[in-house]
């Protein structure tokens, strides 16, 4: 055991203030790497460029249906764009950004020095980058050798029959089954390191009661991937089996059912939902706690609502399903489970406010980011209310109301709070700190452009514009509310550069951060910045679920009232 | 700012134990490679009797006791393996390695034949009806699992053989246990949903 008392600063001196090094050297470092610290970036890194890839295909879309009868871009090639732009955005933005964050901040919060298998960890990676660059190269070999390009327009959840090889010639579907297969496989592998991580790995006196709210939540995220995206693997298997050998899975014609491959579908796309909602939760948990400077309210509340929403997660599925007709029982069931899961999820919502209540709140960049997070959550929350109502989904399934919810729980709250974790979290990654006046104008610009889209958008839904549509009529009504959610559109599409731009020109001259910049309490801001390789010199012990706190304050540790 | 990271504090706590990685982390494939099944497992129930045309299941199916006593008994001899490396018996652990790897190739070498006797006797292939594609990617998809349990398996042995095993590795021999007796579990789920209820 290291009963040692040598002080960890002499080992970890700040790498932000060490010459940089050649191209080449650095190629090979990060190519190599099994750090979970690089992994983490090389995730997060991937996933912006996805993000601006798939960002570009939304601009592309919000174009076309800017005015009616517009001719901006094809049918075919708009019915690619949405495909590309919700497989792209779900399976390589949303998931390998969580993972990126959970891989670099979870061995770091519970005092460890690496994952519990890093080669697994690289290799989970490395598929899943390959998995996203298959879907790409798509465009240029979709049609097979001599056919050349086109990407799959299936739409993201692919239903059967169109996927079938009558009505999705060529290889374009297969393209997307295998990047989705890969980019399955790689998931499983990182959430079994995250949960072994969490596991096995923590340091001396970091009970599970002790840990940061964020491993809490990545452990149940890490547990839901499990049962979720493996039954989506063993759908793209049998989709795989009916397209190359014939099979009838999903063939109506022989018997199969396309129903079947709905369930199988949204058996994942619902929890996956929550997979990606959850980490903003954690994040949201570290941010909001430091901001207020109190320590968060209701932990054991949180990590019960936290393995209540991971299991109700799984019993919601069908509400995808309310307009194919499943009969009164199964209605009235998802429609019941749909709304209890909104319990726990009020008792976050409610728990944070108890946080920010009488705490002396800071208005940092992140932190604002966190309360516009906790609006839109709660708006996007209200709107599922009522779409999981099976009557009323009956009249607004399939139209762009849905279209309006989904973007507000994935844009309004997992990229709000992502963008919050960037903030928040980018001084420890690279020993800079963000731009507070750039940070200040991507926020306000993405508000308002997000306001702009996404609010606006309920109304042609309620009108009854469909999702999906290439174009439409003039005289539907819907053009004057088209027209102000592409204007939002543009905001946001700016104030993302901005955020690109910050990101890049604070690498290279943004103000040192120091190791521990915001005055936190979690073990990540013991190391330096960036952390050395090894994070910590010699494995720390803790006492209470904030260690820093116990530190600086030895006067009144938490451990007296925990 | 401070430039100087705070000291944290370090020293040895009282009964500190944490479980062993490689147990949780197969412990977690499990869990990920069950939901694979379960999904296969209900294609197959739900397509029970809805094929267009034959063969059917009753028609062309036999029970495959033999095989199923055999894969089924190698969890235990794979058992004894783990409990003789953790004595540190290793050529005893040896033996009963190569007899589930014996006990296993006679369960894949009966699914060979069984297959054989389906697609040149009966012309059941995988495009012939539902049954055909929801057999064979369920039985496949098991067997598919015991060839690489049975790759694993034969490594172990070869290790064993050249005397790189020591009992220092008999927890590494638990981890692939683990998985040996999930492929047989799954067995009996896809025996009593292919060989009973579906006949």
């Amino acid at each position: 055991m290291a009963t040692q008392t040598r002080p960890a600063s002499e080992l970890g001196q700040s790498l932000a203030q060490q010459p940089r090094r050649g191209f080449f050297d650095l190629l090979q470092d990060w190519v190599m790497t099994v750090d979970h610290k690089k992994i983490g970036l090389m995730y997060i890194t991937y996933a912006l460029v996805f993000l601006l890839v798939a960002g570009v295909e939304a601009l592309l879309i919000r174009i076309q249906l800017f005015k009616p009868n517009n001719n901006f871009v094809s049918p075919e090639v708009f019915n690619r764009l949405f495909t590309m732009h919700g497989t792209t955005m779900v399976f390589f933005v949303g998931m390998p950004i969580l993972f990126g964050f959970g891989n670099y901040l979870i061995p770091i919060m519970i005092g460890a020095r690496d994952m519990a298998f890093p080669r697994l960890n690289a290799f989970s990676f490395w598929i899943s980058a390959f998995g996203g660059l298959l879907l790409y190269f798509s465009y240029f070999a979709g049609s097979g050798l001599y056919g050349a390009g086109t990407a799959p327009d299936v739409g993201w959840f692919a239903y059967a029959p169109l996927t079938a090889r009558v009505f999705s010639p060529g290889h374009s579907t297969d393209y997307w089954t295998l990047s989705i297969f890969l980019s399955g496989i790689g998931s499983i592998g990182t959430a079994v390191n995250i949960v072994a991580t969490t596991l096995c790995m923590r340091c001396p006196g970091m009970k599970l009661s002790r840990m940061p709210l964020l491993v809490w939540i990545y452990l149940v995220t890490g547990g839901l991937v499990f049962v979720t995206v493996s039954p989506l693997t063993a759908a793209q298997i049998m989709l795989c089996i009916d397209r190359y050998l014939g099979g009838h899975f999903f063939d109506t014609q022989a018997g199969g059912s396309a129903v079947l491959w709905m369930h199988f579908f949204w058996i994942f796309g619902h929890p996956e939902v929550y997979i990606l909602v959850l980490p903003a939760f954690a994040f949201a948990n570290e941010i909001i706690p430091v901001f207020s400077r109190k320590a968060i309210f209701g932990y054991p509340a949180m990590v019960a609502a936290t393995v209540g929403i991971g299991f109700i997660s799984l019993s919601v599925w069908a509400h995808h399903m309310f307009t194919v007709g499943m009969g009164p029982g199964p209605n009235a069931f998802f429609t019941f489970s749909t709304m209890v899961i909104s319990v726990p999820t009020g008792i976050k919502i409610f728990n944070w406010l108890a946080t920010l209540w009488g705490g002396n709140i800071h208005f940092t960049v992140p932190m604002k980011f966190a309360i516009a997070f906790l609006f839109q959550f709660l708006i996007a929350g209200l709107t599922g209310i009522t779409l999981s109502v099976s009557p009323f989904d009956w009249q607004l399934g399939n139209s762009y109301f849905v279209i309006a919810h989904f973007h507000y729980v994935l844009v309004g709250a997992i990229l709000t709070m992502i963008f919050a974790a960037f903030y928040y979290w980018y001084p420890k990654m690279t020993g800079r700190m963000l731009s507070d006046s750039l940070g200040n104008w991507h926020f306000w610009l993405f508000i308002i452009g997000f306001h702009l889209t996404f609010d606006f958008m309920h109304v042609p839904g309620m009108l009854g514009m469909p999702r999906r549509i290439y174009t439409y009529e003039a005289d539907r009504g819907w053009a004057i509310w088209n027209m102000i959610v592409s204007s939002g559109a543009i905001f946001q599409a700016i104030a993302v550069l901005l955020f690109a731009w910050n990101l890049v020109r604070s690498y290279f001259k943004g103000d040192l951060a120091g190791p521990d910049p915001w005055d936190a309490w979690t073990l990540e801001w013991s190391t330096s910045s960036p952390p050395p390789s090894y994070n910590f010199a010699v494995t720390p012990t803790v006492e209470s679920r904030r260690p820093l706190w116990d530190l600086k304050h030895p006067e009144e540790p938490d451990s007296q009232y925990e | 700012m401070t430039t100087t990271t705070v000291a944290l504090p370090h020293h040895a706590v009282e009964g500190w134990h944490q479980p062993s990685r490689g147990v949780v982390g197969m412990a977690c494939l499990i869990v990920a490679e069950s939901a694979i099944f379960i999904i296969f497992v209900v294609a197959y129930i739900f397509y029970i009797g809805k094929s267009l045309t034959g063969p059917t299941p009753s028609q062309v199916l036999d029970i495959p006791w033999f095989a199923s006593i055999c894969l089924l008994s190698s969890s235990i001899t794979v058992h004894f393996a783990v409990h003789e490396l953790r004595v540190n018996k290793v050529a005893r652990s040896a033996w009963w390695i190569a007899a589930t790897v014996l006990l296993g190739s006679i369960f894949l070498g009966a699914t060979a034949l069984e297959w054989y006797d389906l697609i040149y006797h009966h012309g059941l292939t995988i495009s012939t009806n539902l049954f055909g594609t929801t057999f064979y990617s369920l039985v496949g998809l098991h067997a598919s699992h015991v060839i690489v349990g049975l790759i694993m398996l034969m490594l172990a042995l070869l290790f064993a053989i050249a005397g790189k095993v020591t009992q220092h590795h008999a927890e590494r021999l638990e981890v692939l246990s683990l998985y040996w007796h999930f492929v047989d579990a799954v067995w009996v789920v896809v025996f009593t949903v292919v060989y009973v209820l579906g006949r």
